[in-house]
């Protein structure tokens, strides 16, 4: 690890003013990404601001059909949550299969969501779920906000502060576990409300989570994984190394995209 | 106050050490004034060393000292060395590339080592590090095994054609002849994966000169810290072996992979002189993963010819071993000694021949590594068996009946002569846990659920317990292979034992302790089991080979025998009867026929208080040594039965059940043995499943962490169903044939052979994850099973 300045503010308007100040700042939220990045010297950040101590960032509620969750929330916590449990169970699910125990206790969902790890979990569910991420500035939806690997929306000092999802009964996520780093190798949420299909991929693509949208296409005819039989989406666009080709894993789509329906059409 | 027997499942003794935090391993071992190593390591492959500028680094702030190849030839240090001499089949030795423990003029695999670094701190022998300037004349790497042979780049340039040797055993011509007559010959193209061994705890030392008595102190992970400091003295030449101290404490697993005596320890010792303070040195994962000795990596073309009866009739195996940059501390022996005398597997095989290639590669030496040229021998006899069973349309149970060894003593056509076995009894009593009858049923319930389920045999041998001086002797071993012990009576009755065998997960606290409360009659508790630490034990040849029962433990009864004659002798005295007359059971000497007795911890405060036996004849005290070479190899046998479930959707193979019975000779403490064969099952399952050290061209290792390497865990691993069958080792006194490696020797072929029934193709290889099975059932068709 090299040498840092570290600051714990307790105010986010206070955390975006140092990351804004420093030369080459970079906000702590759990650091289930950013400390072995850091450990392995692969990242020599200036300033390491921890949101850790900052009131309010964590935080389960219901309104209405509206399930909001602080971006400082643990994995743990929601996978727990008996209102994410009641309100969106498919939430609670994703949740409970992030990483393992050490990772579900420390990470966040904010810190899951800014760093758009193209094999993440969470992102899969803004995008299924076409949740809102809400920042210190603005409000920005889910389809706007994931650009590519390790890429999103957000402005320099720009933080989220909290996700609102919309809850959604029929909804399941089914991930297939890469083999040794047990993160999604392929991870396909889906989603049915009565105005929107939504089937939202991570792991597989080059350029990170997105939406199957010839799946939603066909789904909206009829809702079931029967519908997806034989689908896959184009091998070109999907991940190709030594764990597997990018035949396998748009196939690996098909499947879990498939098995993700029959589960959210059941639910 | 009770006795613990042989035989009995106690709790281990160690574990409240290391259950509570209280474990001392070297990374905790803190000596005054320590300063840190970093290695700068080698990022290219294959490269010149055009030069090393240190100067910017030196002056950076914490900065000891930076040393170099250039620092090492100054101290005219010794190369590492490999110990086991191969002669090729020209009857030339071996072809041994300069091994230095920091590059001289190349480098020769990513991670090679270029330079240590010397620090206050670690950070800031890592910033040094990154400001040393170093001009490589990158060459091409020779990262394939398969075409290095051919590669016009020489890993070493006065070694031609990449090849260390070319050795053969077996006749010959004999087999030609059984080819000749064969009604079938089976063939298959095996590879053997290679592997990363990933003990929990990295390696690790610390240096320390004391120039008041100009003797070094070594702490290091190690698996033989007797073998370490001769190989320091006598070849390394670091100091004369009075004068080095090698201390192995708690050691986090080893797997093969701390026998070894690598560069990092060789410089830590070596360098604590130069810079007059203790050097100390811990591995990050990042740096297991480059540099510890891998496993396995070979490429087999294996045959069968069999008769019109199906009986084997020869086996031919060609095989071409990686042996990495430089060959490792037993690299040699792996491949060959190791390797072509098991083939013979559990079976009457009247001819035999192996030939095999032993080839340099820019990549990590390759070494022993739990079961060490044992599991590839096994993958290639019980991949053919299965193989030719099905080819012949035989049941593979009864086609391994036909044709298992059933007569004892059985000299093999490649060396062997095993002493002892019961091949069927473990067959038919793994097929009857497993429920084999019942296969077909669950067979077709997995394929209602849309899934193919297979079964397979692994009938595995090994040869344990390495091994008699002579023969290994004869065959190559630097070093003799006995094992030493001392039993040290205290006088208030409780007993220290210091042996050579180093426990490192073993459980050696508990069982070495278990045999002497057996044998003495005193609770286990009284029993401390001192090792790995070359000041303390008088010497010994390490844990490696399961050889620390079958061995180490022999050598305890040796000096157990001589402790109880001696303290016979004294009982005696104490009880006014002749020596003759004197009977020993449960920790009470008796006059035989008679009440009269003394219990042990009298006999030996007496042996120390010396004022009742006549000390002209029996020296005072009762402390004894012995060193035990055994007669022969031990040969643990058995049978796993693996079943594997498989979704043909997505190629993920799910263990469906695992049942391993194995006849391990007597055993001292079942929960203990039973641990040994699942973390071998488990690692076994790891080769066969999931993993596989990967290089790409250039020689860079792709899979250099966890993110990329998978291990096997927990989740992917059911609960397994245990037996055994006994057939008693004769050539040792507790009868003893090992199991530290018994479960990663059977398992890959166990899996693969069920895989392949469930797929109905036999080109698996491994590791079989999810994305090969798949691409095999596109390449192979669609397995109809499924839709029966």
């Amino acid at each position: 690890m090299f040498a840092f300045t570290y600051h714990r503010p307790s105010s986010v308007r206070r955390a975006a003013a140092l990351v804004a100040s420093a030369e080459d700042g970079k906000l702590l939220a759990g650091g289930q990404t950013l400390l072995p990045t850091l450990k392995l010297r692969l990242a020599a950040p200036g300033d390491l601001v921890d949101l850790g101590a900052v009131p309010d960032l964590s935080g389960i509620s219901l309104a209405g059909r509206t399930l909001t969750i602080g971006a400082m929330t643990r994995h743990a916590e929601v996978a727990a949550s008996p209102v994410v449990r009641a309100a969106l169970p498919a939430l609670a699910d994703l949740a409970a299969v992030i990483g393992d125990p050490q990772v579900r206790n420390r990470g966040t969902l904010g810190g899951s969501v800014a760093n758009n790890d193209p094999s993440a979990d969470y992102p899969a569910a803004c995008l299924g779920l076409g949740a809102t991420i809400i920042t210190n500035q603005r409000r920005i939806e889910a389809d706007d906000f994931f650009l590519g690997l390790f890429e999103t929306a957000l402005e320099p000092g720009e933080i989220i502060t909290r996700i609102a999802f919309p809850a959604v009964k029929k909804a399941a996520y089914v991930k297939f576990r890469h083999p040794a780093s047990r993160f999604a190798m392929v991870g396909v949420f889906a989603a049915k409300r009565t105005s929107d299909i939504r089937v939202a991929v991570t792991g597989a693509s080059q350029n990170g989570v997105f939406r199957w949208q010839e799946a939603e296409q066909a789904l909206r005819r009829r809702f079931a994984g029967k519908t997806l039989d034989g689908m896959s989406p184009p091998a070109d666009d999907m991940v190709s190394d030594i764990h597997g080709s990018g035949e396998y894993r748009a196939h690996l789509v098909g499947v879990i995209a498939r098995r993700a329906v029959e589960a959210a059409a059941d639910a | 106050m009770t006795v613990t027997r042989i035989g009995e499942a106690v709790r281990r003794k160690e574990d409240h050490r290391f259950i509570t935090g209280k474990g001392q391993y070297t990374d905790d071992i803190f000596r005054p004034r320590q300063a840190h190593a970093y290695f700068l390591r080698s990022p290219h492959a294959h490269a010149r060393i055009r030069s090393i500028d240190t100067a910017e680094a030196l002056a950076m702030p914490g900065v000891v000292a930076i040393l170099t190849g250039k620092e090492l030839a100054e101290d005219k240090l010794g190369d590492l060395i490999c110990g086991w001499m191969i002669h090729d089949i020209h009857g030339q030795p071996m072809k041994m590339g300069s091994h230095p423990a920091l590059a001289k003029e190349k480098v020769r695999y990513v991670g090679d080592h270029v330079a240590v670094v010397i620090a206050e701190q670690l950070d800031q022998a890592k910033d040094a590090a990154a400001a040393i300037a170093v001009d490589y004349d990158v060459l091409p790497a020779v990262a394939e095994l398969a075409g290095a042979t051919d590669s016009a780049t020489l890993v070493h340039d006065e070694i031609p054609g990449n090849l260390a040797f070319e050795w053969h055993l077996g006749d010959a011509a004999a087999t030609e002849r059984a080819f000749a007559e064969a009604r079938h010959v089976t063939t298959l193209e095996i590879v053997n994966n290679r592997l990363i061994p990933n003990a929990m705890e990295p390696r690790a030392a610390i240096g320390e000169y004391d120039s008041g008595n100009d003797a070094y102190t070594l702490w290091t992970t190690s698996q033989n810290p007797h073998v370490a400091r001769l190989v320091l003295s006598a070849f390394v030449g670091i100091a004369p072996e009075h004068k080095l101290r090698v201390i192995a404490p708690d050691v986090g697993g080893g797997f093969g992979s701390k026998i070894f005596i690598y560069a990092e320890e060789t410089v830590c010792a070596w360098a604590s002189k130069r810079v007059g303070r203790p050097v100390k040195w811990t591995g990050d994962r990042s740096e297991a993963f480059l540099s510890d000795a891998h496993g396995r990596d070979h490429i087999t073309t294996a045959e069968l010819a069999m008769d019109e009866r199906g009986k084997i009739l020869g086996l031919r195996v060609k095989t071409r071993a990686n042996m990495g940059a430089y060959l490792s501390t037993f690299a040699s022996s792996i491949p060959t000694y190791l390797y072509a005398p098991l083939l013979s597997g559990q079976y009457d095989i009247p001819a035999i021949h192996a030939a095999v290639e032993a080839v340099y590669t820019t990549t990590a030496p390759v070494d022993a590594y739990r079961g060490a040229g044992r599991p590839e021998a096994t993958f290639v006899i019980e991949r053919l068996m299965e193989v030719a069973a099905r080819e012949l349309g035989v049941d593979p149970a009864d086609f391994r009946k036909r044709n298992f060894v059933r007569k004892f003593p059985h000299q093999t056509p490649v060396i062997m002569a095993y002493d002892t076995g019961d091949y069927r009894a473990s067959l038919d009593k793994a097929m009857k846990i497993a429920d084999v009858k019942g296969f077909g049923r669950r067979r077709r319930h997995s394929a209602r659920q849309g899934k193919l389920r297979g079964l397979g045999y692994s009938c595995y041998i090994e040869a344990c317990g390495i091994a008699p001086s002579q023969a290994v002797g004869s065959l190559g071993a630097g070093v003799g292979l006995w094992e030493s012990a001392e039993v040290r009576v205290n006088p208030t009755g409780n007993v220290e034992i210091l042996t050579g065998s180093h426990s490192h997960g073993q459980g050696h606290e508990t069982t070495f302790a278990q045999l002497v409360s057996d044998r003495l009659g005193i609770p286990i508790e009284q029993v401390t089991v001192v090792h790995g630490d070359t000041d303390k034990v008088q010497f010994g040849m390490g844990t490696y080979g399961s050889r620390s029962g079958a061995v180490g433990m022999s050598a305890i009864v040796k000096a157990l025998d001589k402790v109880e004659a001696k303290a016979k002798k004294i009982a005696s005295h104490l009880l006014e009867a002749s020596v003759a007359d004197i009977e020993f059971r449960d920790g009470q000497f008796t006059v035989a026929g008679t009440d009269r007795s003394i219990d042990f911890a009298s006999v030996a405060l007496n042996a120390y208080v010396a004022h009742k036996f006549p000390t002209s004849e029996i020296e005072p005290g009762l402390k004894e040594g012995a060193f035990y070479d055994p007669v022969n190899f031990t040969f643990p046998a058995g049978t796993h039965i693996c079943e594997v479930e498989i979704d043909p959707e997505t190629g993920k193979t799910t263990i469906a059940s695992w049942t391993a019975v194995d006849d391990f000779g007597v055993v001292i403490n079942p929960m203990i043995v039973e641990g040994q064969v699942h973390g071998g099952i488990a690692q076994g399952v790891g080769q066969a499943l999931m993993e596989a050290a990967s290089y790409d061209r250039d020689g860079q290792l792709v899979t250099g962490s966890f993110m990329d390497y998978a291990m096997p865990r927990a989740e992917d691993l059911p609960s397994f169903q245990m037996g055994f069958t006994q057939t008693r080792c004769p050539s040792n006194p507790l009868g003893i044939k090992g199991c530290g490696e018994a479960g990663a020797i059977a398992a890959p072929p166990a899996v693969i052979n069920a895989i392949t029934d469930a797929l109905g193709t036999e080109a698996v290889p491994m590791p079989a994850t999810p994305s090969t099975v798949w691409e095999v059932m596109r390449a192979f068709g669609p397995a109809a099973r499924a839709a029966e």
